[in-house]
């Protein structure tokens, strides 16, 4: 168990509720299938930092507020979330050392994997699929991600969240 | 923590795998799903408020000439309006007394309130829309939504401070509507695409003195959902499918769907009377 107290909640949940914002904001049609996933993003990076604080539980969470906001069947996004978290956090130790491009190509790995996966259980469902335009939304991630990185450090040392 | 992750992912993924089954196959989830919604209002109305600002400022700096020429367009179109409104009155009153006459069962009183679309995308693959009157204002499930110009969709779920709609473009939406040129009944379903409906059920044969192109399509009143006599859509494409038992029949929405940035909602106060 980890005895050090926890620190700077509000700085975790202000980054995610800027996600979550940042997730339905109205862009032009034709933009939508591009979309980072803003939610992930921020999900991977507090997972490769705090993994034993933000974990499994908080991705659960986040996926059920997310399914609500975007008004899917409750469980989608926590299913996807839940599996990039647990990606993430297997291999935290390792991404932490990695140069961001590297980690920026295991962002992409990890949402277009969870994508598939949730894909497949939709059809299970027998709800509409979607097709190649999942890899988009995965590569405009890939190339948010250093910058992302950089802010949420940038964000995460000045408030020293623990 | 390394070792129960493992457990405590697959315990997690099966309980989303359940949550989806349950939301997807029964309404248990229903009022947890109302609470969430009011519960993240918050974040949706943060979203939508530099779209209203924006909104507010350019109309707020227009200048005084705009204005007053806006002002005149609205009070002329006010009068056309009142003047179609006399008629309609007339007409409307001569129709009770007939069903009087003929002992009808119906008679309908209707009431409208205005709702705003918040400006905030939900999923891209249903056309579906958040508006901001929920449980609070009074807006009930399966309530009917229109704008200026026709019938927009159905109210899916009701939170406490906002609603979700679902369009008649929405390819889960189907609307018993008929031809007014010749009463033919039909159903128009959704595609998922924006502006387009699906007219299903109509036989290859016959088609030209049943339905054709340009016809107007209004609300049947089927399905007690919709009061009847709201117009839907014009047909567009007309086309015998012969390998097929239906043809195929596409109208054009009359209502500007996800153009809007207000819409109406209709109270159908059915009361019977002998």
């Amino acid at each position: 168990m980890n005895l050090e107290r926890h620190r700077g909640s509000w700085v975790i949940f202000l980054s995610f509720i800027f996600s979550f914002m940042l997730a339905i904001m109205p862009i032009p049609v034709w933009a939508t299938a591009w979309r980072p996933d803003w939610v992930a993003l921020v999900l991977i990076f507090w997972c490769i930092t705090i993994p034993q604080r933000v974990g499994i539980a908080t991705a659960g969470l986040v996926g059920i507020i997310l399914d609500v906001l975007k008004d899917m069947l409750l469980g989608q996004h926590a299913f996807s979330l839940c599996l990039i978290a647990f990606f993430t956090i297997k291999l935290h130790l390792r991404m932490r050392l990695f140069p961001k491009w590297q980690q920026a190509m295991l962002v992409f790995g990890f949402i277009v994997i969870s994508q598939l996966l949730a894909i497949w259980i939709h059809s299970l469902f027998g709800l509409p699929t979607m097709d190649v335009s999942i890899l988009y939304s995965a590569f405009t991630s890939m190339l948010l991600w250093p910058w992302m990185f950089i802010i949420l450090r940038d964000l995460q040392s000045t408030y020293k969240v623990l | 923590m390394g070792r129960t992750l493992i457990l405590r992912t697959f315990a997690f993924l099966f309980a989303a795998i359940f949550l989806m089954l349950i939301d997807h196959r029964s309404d248990y989830l229903q009022t947890v799903r109302a609470h969430l919604l009011a519960l993240v209002y918050p974040i949706q109305y943060m979203v939508d408020l530099p779209v209203t600002v924006g909104q507010w400022l350019s109309a707020s700096a227009s200048s005084r000439q705009q204005l007053l020429k806006k002002n005149a367009e609205y009070r002329n179109e006010n009068l056309l309006l009142r003047g179609t409104l006399q008629k309609f009155e007339d007409l409307k009153s001569e129709n009770e007394r007939l069903r009087r006459l003929l002992n009808s069962s119906k008679n309908s009183k209707e009431r409208v309130q205005v709702a705003e679309i918040l400006a905030v995308n939900l999923n891209h693959l249903e056309r579906k829309i958040l508006i901001n009157k929920g449980q609070k204002d009074g807006v009930f499930i399966n309530q009917p939504v229109i704008d200026a110009q026709g019938v927009m969709g159905q109210v899916i779920r009701v939170g406490l401070f906002s609603s979700i709609v679902m369009l008649i473009t929405d390819p889960d939406h189907e609307l018993p509507v008929e031809v007014v040129r010749t009463t033919l009944r039909t159903v128009a379903k959704g595609m998922g695409t924006i502006n387009r409906l699906s007219l299903l059920y109509l036989s290859n044969t016959g088609l030209n003195t049943g339905i054709k192109v340009g016809d107007l399509i209004v609300t049947s009143g089927f399905g007690q959902k919709f009061p009847k006599g709201y117009p839907v859509g014009t047909v567009i494409e007309v086309n015998p499918d012969i390998g097929k038992p239906y043809a195929q029949v596409q109208a054009f929405p009359r209502a500007a769907l996800e153009h809007n940035r207000e819409v109406l909602l209709v109270w159908n106060n059915v009361a019977r009377s002998k």
